[in-house]
């Protein structure tokens, strides 16, 4: 079954969806969709430091996208604006990841598969990856979903709860930084977050509550993965780009349900 | 012991100092209430007894596995975030449907489970965050200006309701309030506080204290006035709006 290649890139983008889909929800409650994008950017510098040290390219984009939100949160708070130091940090770490990928003579790479993903070319031990990452994620999450959806609503009644808002954050953080690591090679540095909160914001007209928002996510998540590569497959268009135009009809679909059904009543 | 015991507390944020050698102390069952002007430091003391803000100088200590019921300022819920009250009231420990609906009655609205938090009425969303401060049981109650954004009646009627929890469940309450009038005849002891405490006592105490004169000028003696007037005759509660508007 995991012979073909079609099988292996599906597998790949549900693991991918199911992982992005609760974290996402966090992302859109959050207002971290620029946070998200910062993640994810940095990691092609992580991708060129892994070229260069012949290590993992997913322990290299996990170290550095986990770096990245790491210092984004510790500077937070102290001068700048959140967007401006995410502007500086994400968009300068994007830059010297491809300088670094540059200097790296010898090694051909594909800089193409790393912006936008080369699902097709997933392996079966990048899909072992992809699903031990995702289950770590939503394990992660699962695990800590009272205590974050408690911190998202307010820190002080965190506080109050015995709840530590800051560890919480750190949580959400690693969730990040794991999920950007392993979605690099599904859909790329440049469309990590379209993954993360195309599907929540999608889900929000159909949900009642918080769980609720989260699992439908995950299935229009799957259903974007399944039907993109369908697509991608008939039409012969780039893989990863499809699921998310498959993500984003979805979206545009609901939303205008949903507004059409709270106008008429 | 007492509930909590807050000694020579002094916070800092940064090279500011909004807190300076602050004592207080709450027993059981009683309701206080802190006054002060803005930037007075109210809403920094009631975090720190919290946990939320880490005291420069002092400590704050709390009685053993004391249950605190808090109910903050405001508190905005983003609109991409589903929540029905049910859910809301069960964070982050869960909850019985039984005591759900109690916590909801004793708040005064009992049929609000199924409703969108983000549909609420001020009033009642106000309520609401009451009723998940009393599901946990609290001690102590502690409420940062729990009625902004409430009419007078509202926020009067919101002030019974706290006495009423207060005598059902023998709950202590710390609360804060710009509203000297409301709160005054409510509360066993004030506080006025100034970056330090000015002055503390009985309300009628505190409201003949110079400090306070100092801090809130005319205003006080609108409150003394009806202070004394909701105390003096024998009077109708119903009856409560009309001589609260008569005073002003």
């Amino acid at each position: 079954m995991l012979d073909d290649f079609m099988m292996r890139a599906t597998l790949a983008g549900v693991g991918v969806a199911l992982a992005a889909a609760p974290l996402g929800c966090f992302v859109v409650w959050r207002r971290m969709a620029y946070f998200g994008d910062a993640t994810a950017h940095a990691a092609i510098l992580g991708v060129a430091l892994s070229l260069a040290l012949s290590i993992s390219v997913f322990a290299g984009a996990m170290v550095i996208a986990l770096l990245m939100a790491l210092t984004v949160n510790l500077l937070t708070g102290r001068g700048y604006a959140m967007d401006t130091l995410l502007g500086v940090l994400a968009h300068s770490a994007l830059a010297f990841g491809l300088v670094a990928v540059s200097f790296l003579s010898g090694i051909r790479i594909d800089l193409m598969a790393y912006l936008f993903g080369d699902i097709l070319a997933v392996s079966r031990m990048d899909l072992a990856v992809i699903w031990g990452g995702a289950a770590l994620v939503v394990g992660l999450i699962s695990w800590r979903w009272s205590p974050l959806l408690t911190a998202t609503l307010n820190e002080d009644l965190a506080h109050a709860s015995g709840i530590n808002p800051k560890r919480e954050q750190l949580v959400l953080t690693l969730a990040l930084a794991i999920t950007v690591a392993v979605a690099i090679k599904v859909v790329g540095v440049l469309l990590i977050a379209a993954m993360l909160i195309i599907p929540a914001a999608a889900a929000r007209p159909l949900s009642r509550t918080p769980e609720s928002m989260a699992l439908v996510a995950a299935g229009i998540g799957s259903v974007s993965a399944l039907v993109g590569l369908r697509a991608a497959y008939i039409f012969d268009t780039p893989a990863g780009p499809s699921i998310v135009c498959v993500a984003a009809v979805i979206f545009a679909v609901l939303s205008i349900a949903g507004s059409v059904r709270t106008s008429t009543q | 012991m007492s509930l909590v015991q807050v000694e020579n507390l002094s916070v800092r944020y940064g090279a500011k100092t909004v807190l300076s050698h602050v004592s207080l102390t709450v027993e059981h069952g009683e309701i206080v209430t802190i006054v002060g002007p803005n930037g007075s430091g109210k809403t920094s003391l009631l975090r720190s007894i919290i946990g939320a803000v880490k005291p420069s100088r002092g400590r704050v200590t709390q009685s053993s596995d004391l249950r605190v019921g808090y109910v903050p300022q405001r508190l905005h819920i983003d609109p991409t975030l589903p929540m029905t009250v049910a859910r809301f009231l069960a964070l982050p420990g869960g909850v019985s449907a039984p005591h759900l609906g109690e916590a909801l009655a004793q708040a005064g609205v009992p049929d609000l489970s199924g409703a969108q938090m983000s549909r609420l009425s001020g009033g009642q969303f106000q309520r609401v965050l009451l009723a998940r401060a009393l599901i946990g049981k609290p001690q102590l109650l502690l409420l940062d200006e729990a009625t902004q954004g409430l009419d007078q009646p509202g926020s009067a009627a919101f002030y019974r309701q706290i006495e009423t929890v207060r005598r059902d469940t023998g709950c202590a309450v710390l609360m804060i309030s710009h509203e000297l009038h409301v709160v005054m005849s409510a509360s066993d002891r004030v506080i006025c506080l100034n970056g330090h405490v000015c002055c503390e006592g009985t309300p009628e105490v505190v409201a003949s204290a110079p400090e306070y004169r100092a801090l809130f000028g005319s205003g006080t003696m609108g409150a003394l006035a009806l202070y004394r007037h909701d105390h003096d005759h024998a009077h109708d509660h119903d009856h409560h709006y009309d001589h609260t508007e008569a005073a002003e």
